[in-house]
């Protein structure tokens, strides 16, 4: 497949970024954070999103979904970074759907219309040491009755506030650390034992703490094999992964295009400061970082689309490039805006904010770089 | 397609028919690399026949128009015969600066004449060519040059000098920026002349570089007479020549096996063989970072390569790419090659030693500390991507 864009992607990314530009743009980013939005985003906003097809973008035609592809969901999610719109998009329409597309027949006519629909929203409830580590799972999962009961701590459930079913990772068999003895339930956030405490993000984002209690789930809500949720849990990693490069790409992308819009305006020493070779040499090098990001990440979905062997490897080298890259043009836009940059008024800081808040969700690019290192055996 | 997969048929099996076995083997010295010319001295017979072969049939330049000596192929064909080549791990039959610079320049800005006589000299490897661009006082600002290039009716008066001209003393025709019109605008008095070194009056004097080999030279015009017929383009014109044959060379230098892409081993696996592992990682945990991080780029590098041609086939290019490319491959080039030094460590600094490759490694590292200088610095490509991409002020 060559590296660029369909005439369909092409077209799919006319719409996204015309609708986030209008629908979701920072300002509403801003009014969200300003008014302590309980939701941390628009439901009116997700409406749309789901009549776009954006909700169901990973959902097949027959769940009632537009089946676009990951390139596709990548595209809608760089757009979405460029805007900072926020939406359960990664949570429901890539993780949820991911997930739930390895759950029998009847988890899937279940949950995946509701997806598409934009009416059912999920979280995936998985890591728990402070720092990425899919295999650290310490919630147990005891048979108990016919199913299983919860116990445990999930720290940081991104849009864990609003989900309206929990994917959550237990340990069936095994020790903390072990790949096999994970397995996967959905849980309804309303039974008893759950507790959902809000955790507001340093973005603005929602997430939160959510502690399982005894809770009783039943043998039909396993999602996948029981003890073999590891091999799901990737999968659903990586399409989540791959997607929050793509945001990433967004959000160097405008951090970007303010900074050089910038340069061109701001006057010092009776000159625009864009004419200082100190600056340009810099935005130039930013331009080819963020050059490399995109190769990188359009690769990553486009492997995932084809399901190839190396979609992990190339998933890992997106999300690591286009990570550190965010963080580089996010923090080069504000140093370059000089003090202005600092203020609260000025929007650049909101996607510096973002940018670490993305970096460090599933992994950072020291704990993908160990990932590419280890496949290619060293 | 179907005529693709007969045309890939009928390529296996001639380059099966017609590639030595010697030329299947890895390079390992510099006069394993052919340069062609007047004066070439092949290695051995197999050298020899593979460059004679590959040039009657046109395949030292796939693309070329087979008028002009190439092989007439269709990108889709050149693709498949690279790969052909690749799979029998075939060496280059031809290095040349006839074929990476100034060909595509003579393509495009050459007359008939001039097509009809250099082009296929170039392509059967008969004339080795040099560039003469950089004078001692004109090199990043490369349209300050001086050498001058007086009308004299029937001939052009060359004089001045040229610095760093690679491989002068062993080319037999150089392409050269000269003055034609010293009263113009610096870049309006250009001229692009094309001559043959044996012209009275033409010496050069070679220079050592800090990895011990003297590729390069200066290069002295002393009232060298060139005819006017080896005025390529239109006088004054040259600057716009020079640019055109500039891009081409920085996507070589960026671009290639030299440089970013190419066939070689990957860090790691060096890495590996050199070091070793210890519990599955490579025991230095340190570098193992360092070398994860440059194979990320490394890898995003050369995806981006695969994309920029891919959008440029399809009409959506991004424009002065060839400066990113040339910019960042070749600080990658220079990033790998100090990695391989601290994964040799001590064995790495041999200057001369026992065994054949002895002093390789470092020769190999300090000469690519040029791709950052060769074809217009690191800084210069910064100050045209800021200029044309980012179009910022005064730059
Ligand atoms: C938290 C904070 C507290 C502060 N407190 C005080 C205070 O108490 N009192 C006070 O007086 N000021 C204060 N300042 C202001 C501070 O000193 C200025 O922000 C600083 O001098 C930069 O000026 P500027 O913001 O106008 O940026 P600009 O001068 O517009 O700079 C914008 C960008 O251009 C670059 N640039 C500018 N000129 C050149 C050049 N010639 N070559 C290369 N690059 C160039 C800068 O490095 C910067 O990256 C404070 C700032 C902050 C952020
Ligand atoms: C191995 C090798 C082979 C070569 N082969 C050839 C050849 O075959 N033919 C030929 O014509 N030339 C050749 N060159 C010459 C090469 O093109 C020049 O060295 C190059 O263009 C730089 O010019 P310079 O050496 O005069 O450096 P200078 O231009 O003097 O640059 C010195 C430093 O200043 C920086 N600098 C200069 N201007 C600016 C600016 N505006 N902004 C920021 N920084 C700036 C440069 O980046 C560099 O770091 C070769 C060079 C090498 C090293």
């Amino acid at each position: 497949m060559p590296l660029i864009l369909t005439d369909d992607q092409l077209m799919i990314r006319d719409s996204a970024e015309g609708f986030f530009k209008d629908e979701a743009p920072v300002a509403q980013h801003r009014s969200l954070r300003d008014t302590a939005n309980p939701d941390g985003f628009s439901r009116d906003v997700w409406a749309k999103m789901a009549e776009m097809g954006f909700a169901g973008v990973l959902v097949p035609e027959s769940h009632g979904g537009a089946d676009m592809g990951h390139v596709a969901a990548g595209i809608i999610m760089e757009a979405m970074g460029k805007n900072l719109s926020a939406a359960p998009m990664l949570s429901t329409a890539v993780l949820g759907a991911t997930a739930i597309k390895h759950g029998t027949p009847e988890q899937q006519a279940k949950y995946l219309p509701l997806i598409a629909q934009g009416a059912h929203l999920l979280a995936l409830a998985a890591d728990e040491a402070a720092r990425h580590k899919p295999n650290h799972v310490a919630t147990t999962a005891t048979p108990s009755g016919n199913g299983f009961r919860l116990n445990g701590v999930k720290g940081f459930v991104v849009d864990g506030g609003v989900a309206d079913t929990l994917i959550v990772a237990a340990r069936t068999s095994g020790e903390v650390g072990d790949t096999a003895g994970i397995t996967l339930f959905l849980v309804d956030p309303n039974a008893e034992g759950v507790t959902r405490e809000a955790r507001a993000m340093v973005d603005s984002r929602g997430a939160a703490r959510v502690t399982l209690n005894d809770v009783q789930v039943d043998g039909a809500d396993v999602l996948g094999e029981v003890g073999g949720g590891h091999a799901i849990l990737e999968k659903v990693l990586d399409a989540g992964r791959a997607c929050l490069a793509a945001e990433m790409l967004g959000v160097s992308g405008t951090s970007f295009a303010m900074t050089v819009d910038y340069l061109k305006q701001r006057e010092q020493f009776g000159q625009k400061i864009g004419s200082f070779q100190a600056l340009q040499h810099r935005a130039a090098h930013l331009f080819c970082e963020i050059e490399l990001a995109r190769s990188a990440t359009l690769k990553a979905l486009q492997a995932l689309d084809e399901g190839s062997d190396r979609a992990p490897m190339y998933v890992s080298l997106a999300k690591a490039k286009a990570g550190d890259v965010a963080i580089l043009a996010s923090n080069e836009g504000v140093q370059m805006h000089g003090g202005i940059g600092m203020t609260d008024e000025y929007d650049i800081g909101f996607f510096m904010k973002r940018a670490r808040a993305a970096q460090e969700t599933f992994g950072d690019s020291a704990f993908h770089s160990d990932r590419i290192a280890r496949t290619f055996g060293y | 397609m179907a005529d693709l997969e007969t045309f890939r048929a009928e390529t296996r099996a001639w380059l099966e028919a017609n590639c030595p076995p010697e030329m299947r083997e890895p390079i390992r010295d510099d006069d394993d690399v052919c340069w062609g010319g007047r004066n070439v001295k092949f290695k051995n017979d197999a050298q020899r026949v593979w460059l004679e072969r590959m040039g009657a049939k046109g395949w030292t330049v796939p693309e070329w128009p087979a008028e002009y000596g190439g092989g007439g192929l269709s990108r889709a064909e050149a693709k498949v015969l690279a790969e052909e080549m690749r799979r029998i791990k075939a060496r280059s039959p031809l290095s040349s600066f006839g074929i990476w610079m100034l060909g595509p320049a003579l393509l495009k800005y050459g007359n008939e004449a001039q097509k009809k006589e250099h082009l296929p000299k170039i392509a059967r490897g008969e004339i080795r060519w040099c560039q003469g661009y950089s004078e001692p006082g004109a090199g990043s600002d490369l349209a300050s040059l001086r050498t001058s290039a007086e009308d004299k009716g029937d001939h052009y008066l060359v004089n001045g000098s040229k610095v760093w001209t690679s491989y002068a003393d062993k080319a037999d025709w150089i392409f050269c920026l000269v003055r034609t019109d010293p009263a113009a605008p610096k870049h309006l008095g250009i001229s692009f002349l094309l001559f043959d070194m044996a012209s009275p009056g033409v010496s050069t004097s070679p220079i050592k570089l800090i990895s011990g080999s003297s590729p390069f030279c200066q290069t002295f015009f002393d009232n060298v007479q060139v005819p006017k017929e080896n005025l390529m383009g239109t006088a004054g014109k040259g600057w716009e020549i020079a640019k055109y044959l500039l891009t081409h060379e920085r996507d070589m230098i960026g671009g290639s096996d030299s440089t970013g892409g190419g066939q070689r081993d990957s860090v790691s696996n060096i890495a590996k063989r050199q070091i070793g592992l210890d519990a599955a990682i490579l025991a230095d945990t340190a570098l193992r970072t360092d070398i994860a991080r440059h194979e990320i780029d490394a890898m995003a590098f050369g995806l981006t390569m695969e994309r920029v041609l891919a959008e440029t086939k399809s009409g959506q290019g991004t424009g002065a790419l060839s400066s990113m490319l040339k910019y960042y491959g070749t600080e990658l080039n220079k990033q790998r090659m100090e990695l391989l030094m601290s994964i040799r460590g001590s064995d790495g600094l041999t200057w001369e030693g026992p065994e054949p490759r002895d002093g390789d490694l470092a020769r190999s590292w300090l000469r690519s500390r040029a791709n950052s200088i060769e074809g217009g610095t690191s800084e210069v490509q910064l100050n045209i991507i800021a200029k044309r991409v980012l179009d910022l002020p005064g730059a």
